[in-house]
């Protein structure tokens, strides 16, 4: 370390203070053209959604135009030869295959976070959590032709039959239960979905539980509560606005999940009772029909199906983002 | 009822109670190893050469699917290379230029509802504003309706991770005189790197598998293509069609190429996760 | 407030504070604040926590800026020019007044770049210049033998003591007239303290230094002058020695005596 090669180091000179200037000038031009290409990328954001929605409503307007908009949420007919068009069954499938998904998939993501993050041992935590979360990862398309032919076979050969047999003569149930067991069906895709909408939901449960404060949890268990007790009476009372948020989230997936359903639902226009029936839902109509759609009122009526998932989604998502706003500003 | 008896019923419900979220997880896994046992019983007989060497046959003869896989790779990477840098741009606006705006909070709310938005839906969408524009279905159009799936989640990984990076840093960065530009691009991209790197690894393999969004943009083809401006195949594509087709050998390639996007996706994942456990503990 | 009291006027007065406020939102966090750094001396500033030391620090270099609703009002002549002022090039003026944190910072990349990134920025350099200047920095800060072989490892690799001995190379290695240094040693152990100690020994040779610390021993130690701030006040200012064994202010007499803080 010798004072000469400390010599190169003095305070900068007055000229150089200049030379520096301009160089920090320079940096400054691309600062503020980095700056304005950031911000214009944050407004393409906006741009996108709105663009969508504007795109929808453009492409859907000969239908609306024709039918209107009440008329065509409210009827039932779908027949390309006569170009009568309604919403109706599609959004039935819809709305009712979210239902099945969700009453199936809902307890059971709850149990899975709450084994996850109250009784799993530590070692297995992780494997366990990658596992689900791989089950996030399989794309649609497979779940899609794996239920059509593994699982809608298995189910008309032995579930379907079981619970026709069942609920034979049992009023209301043996409509909803009613044969002849097709395999494909609203009923299968709406399971299809529950497993779909499984790690949705568990990974955010999970999450949510494990903001839940320790203390809290070691009072309850201090003063000799269950696991249960804990779970009920503090855990999900102390989460409840986030898991209703995971929830809400997963049923934004099942409303507007394609391709699986695609494959199992049977496409089928018409409502009926039976849950074992073939169906449709808004987005396997579109899939199925848009590129074989011949003439504008035809093509149009599937983009205003899509217009209608696009606003249902966007209303179920905006208030599952919101209650998990919620939650994280508790948080942090 | 004493009070002992009492504790035994509460003893009992915690029992029933365990075993049921036990059997919840039992199911879940359940499912995850069904899935992917039939789709290496299924895909696996049907992996050979030939399937990465030739094309999608006609019906009743054997073919592979090369250019089904040449067309994913194309049409993500188009999704990539048009999604990512303004998915990174606007995160680092949200992150640092922008933080505390109101822009910011719009845009995050924006971003996290198009997260999920389904993707059929976006698939329309550029039907409008491309296909119905030029006229034709194209490679182009079902590249930039996976961009528009690609672009929200590098939105939400980028500004979570420019997020974790420590303010002390910036104001280190900034103490010698870095412009904000150079403190971005020196100090906390570099910071960030690994948490971006696999939020478009993530973002890859969520495109790979995507369908829906294809359907009616980059539609499908039966023949090798590298035209941009005319329509290609892609392995989901030829799935769908194939699977739903009633001829034995369409329905084996599709198990197939099941198999392959399966694992590629699978692969993504594993090496996201080993690249932020790497990059995060630097 | 006391008006400094010291007779060696002949000392050029590198920055002058006048009638400094400091603002974070509406609360006032400095009142009025008076008093000069002279060139190539230390000045202490020390007084318990949340006085406003380090807050008076990050005026000197505006890094405040980087945070909205923060604002300071007075003047603080840096060469005679005042660097509140509206035009003043914030970033010309941090590469004239460098800044050393409490916690290390080292930038996520090799120790050589940690320094090179730095020199770029505002000089064209050829290789060899930038391998002297960096090796000059290292050198300066007392670095250079224990890192002159790893120069390609990660900044984040070596010991808080060096990464914070590092920090001050990359400061020094831009040229700066001012170093103000925030609490350098608190997060590190006595024998890093020591060294940190002795380096700004040598520095203040070619360097305005002003550093905060809460020790005040540390203080003393190094510094010679050294301003007692209290509740965003300045209480007193004065020569090091002077304010240690005569203080004028009992406030001063009470915090120095262990009184308090």
């Amino acid at each position: 370390m010798s004072e000469l090669a400390v010599g190169g180091i003095s305070r900068a000179e007055p000229v150089r203070i200049a030379e520096r200037g301009a160089r920090i000038a320079r940096q400054k031009v691309s600062d503020s053209a980095f700056r304005t290409s950031t911000f214009i990328a944050a407004v393409m954001v906006l741009v996108l959604l709105g663009g969508v929605l504007v795109s929808l409503i453009y492409g859907s307007w000969p239908a609306l135009r024709t039918f209107g908009f009440t008329s065509f949420l409210t009827t039932e007919a779908w027949n390309p030869v006569t170009e009568k068009f309604g919403a109706l069954a599609p959004v039935y499938g819809t709305i009712v295959t979210s239902i099945i998904a969700m009453a199936i998939g809902i307890p059971i993501s709850l149990g899975i976070a709450t084994f996850l993050t109250e009784f799993c041992p530590m070692w297995l935590r992780r494997p366990i959590g990658i596992a689900i979360e791989l089950l996030a990862g399989i794309p649609s398309i497979i779940y899609g032709i794996w239920g059509l032919f593994v699982f809608a076979p298995f189910l008309q050969r032995n579930v379907q039959p079981f619970f026709i047999e069942l609920f034979h003569g049992v009023p209301v149930l043996n409509n909803l239960f009613a044969g002849p067991p097709y395999g494909i069906g609203i009923f299968t895709a709406g399971l299809v979905l529950a497993i779909m909408v499984l790690p949705f939901i568990t990974a955010i449960t999970r999450d949510v539980y494990l903001t839940v404060p320790p203390v809290l949890k070691e009072a309850a268990y201090g003063i000799g509560c269950t696991s249960r007790e804990v779970v009920r009476k503090v855990v999900l009372p102390y989460s409840r606005v986030g898991v209703i948020g995971g929830v809400m989230l997963g049923l934004g997936r099942a409303l507007g999940e394609t391709m699986a359903v695609t494959f199992v639902i049977g496409n089928a226009h018409r409502i009926t009772p039976s849950l074992f029936a073939p169906g449709t839902t808004i987005s396997a109509s579109i899939a199925n029909e848009f590129t074989e759609a011949e003439g504008e009122l035809y093509t149009s009526s599937l983009i205003a199906l899509g217009l209608i998932l696009f606003i249902i989604t966007f209303i179920v998502l905006a208030a599952a983002r919101y209650m998990l706003m919620r939650i994280e500003r508790r948080v942090g | 009822m004493t009070d002992k008896s009492l504790y035994a019923g509460r003893r009992r419900r915690d029992i029933i109670f365990r075993g049921l979220s036990i059997g919840a997880t039992a199911f879940g896994l359940v499912w995850l190893a069904l899935i992917l046992g039939t789709l290496f019983w299924e895909g696996a007989s049907g992996l050979n050469l030939a399937v990465f060497t030739e094309m999608t046959p006609p019906p009743g003869s054997a073919g592979g699917l090369l250019n089904a896989i040449v067309g994913s790779l194309i049409l993500t990477g188009i999704g990539v290379a048009v999604g990512t840098p303004i998915g990174i741009l606007a995160g680092t606006y949200m992150a640092e230029y922008g933080r505390r705006s109101r822009l910011t909070m719009v845009v995050r709310f924006i971003n996290d509802i198009l997260l999920s938005a389904p993707s059929i839906v976006v698939g329309l969408f550029v039907y409008e504003v491309m296909v119905v524009q030029m006229g034709h279905f194209s490679a182009w159009a079902g590249g930039v309706a996976l961009a528009i799936l690609v672009l929200p989640v590098v939105v939400r990984t980028t500004e979570d991770m420019l997020l974790l990076v420590p303010d002390s840093l910036r104001e280190a960065a900034s103490a010698i005189g870095m412009t904000r530009w150079v403190v971005i691009r020196g100090v906390t991209y570099r910071a960030a790197r690994a948490g971006i790197v696999t939020g478009v690894l993530l973002a890859i393999a969520r495109i790979s598998g995507e369908t829906a969004p294809l359907l009616f943009t980059a539609l499908n083809n039966q023949f090798f293509s590298l035209d941009l401006n005319a329509p290609m195949a892609s392995l989901p594509t030829i799935i769908f069609q194939f699977a739903l087709s009633p001829y034995d050998d369409w329905q084996q390639l599709a198990w197939t190429g099941a198999l392959i996007i399966t694992l590629a996706v699978l692969t993504l994942n594993i090496v996201a996760r080993v690249f932020s456990r790497s990059g995060s503990g630097q | 407030m006391n008006a400094p009291m010291v007779e060696a006027k002949a000392l050029a007065k590198k920055i002058a504070v006048s009638n400094l406020e400091f603002y974070y939102g509406d609360s006032k966090a400095l009142k009025s604040i008076n008093l000069p750094l002279y060139e190539k001396k230390v000045t202490a500033f020390i007084g318990p926590s949340g006085c406003g030391k380090s807050t008076l620090l990050r005026i000197f270099n505006r890094i405040y800026d980087l945070y909205p609703r923060q604002r300071a009002e007075g003047e603080v002549l840096l060469d005679g020019k005042n660097i509140l002022d509206p035009s003043v090039d914030v970033n010309l003026l941090r590469s004239r007044v460098g800044m050393v944190f409490q916690k290390p910072t080292p930038f996520p990349m090799s120790i050589y770049e940690n320094i090179a990134f730095g020199l770029r920025l505002y000089e064209k350099l050829g290789r060899s210049e930038i391998d002297a200047r960096v090796e000059a920095a290292l050198s300066r800060a007392a670095l250079w033998t224990e890192v002159k072989d790893k120069l390609n490892a990660s900044g984040l690799s070596l010991s808080g003591g060096q990464q914070q001995r590092l920090c001050i190379a990359r400061t020094i290695a831009v040229q700066p007239e001012v170093v103000l240094l925030d609490e350098p040693a608190s997060a590190l152990d006595p024998i890093s303290t020591s060294k940190i100690e002795e380096l700004i020994d040598e520095l203040k040779a070619d360097y305005t230094i002003a550093i905060v610390t809460h020790n005040m021993q540390q203080a003393a130690r190094v510094s010679d002058y050294t301003a007692f701030m209290y509740l965003g006040e300045l209480v007193e200012f004065d020569e090091t020695s002077r304010i240690f064994t005569a203080p004028r202010d009992q406030r001063t007499q009470d915090y120095i005596t262990g009184r308090f803080g």
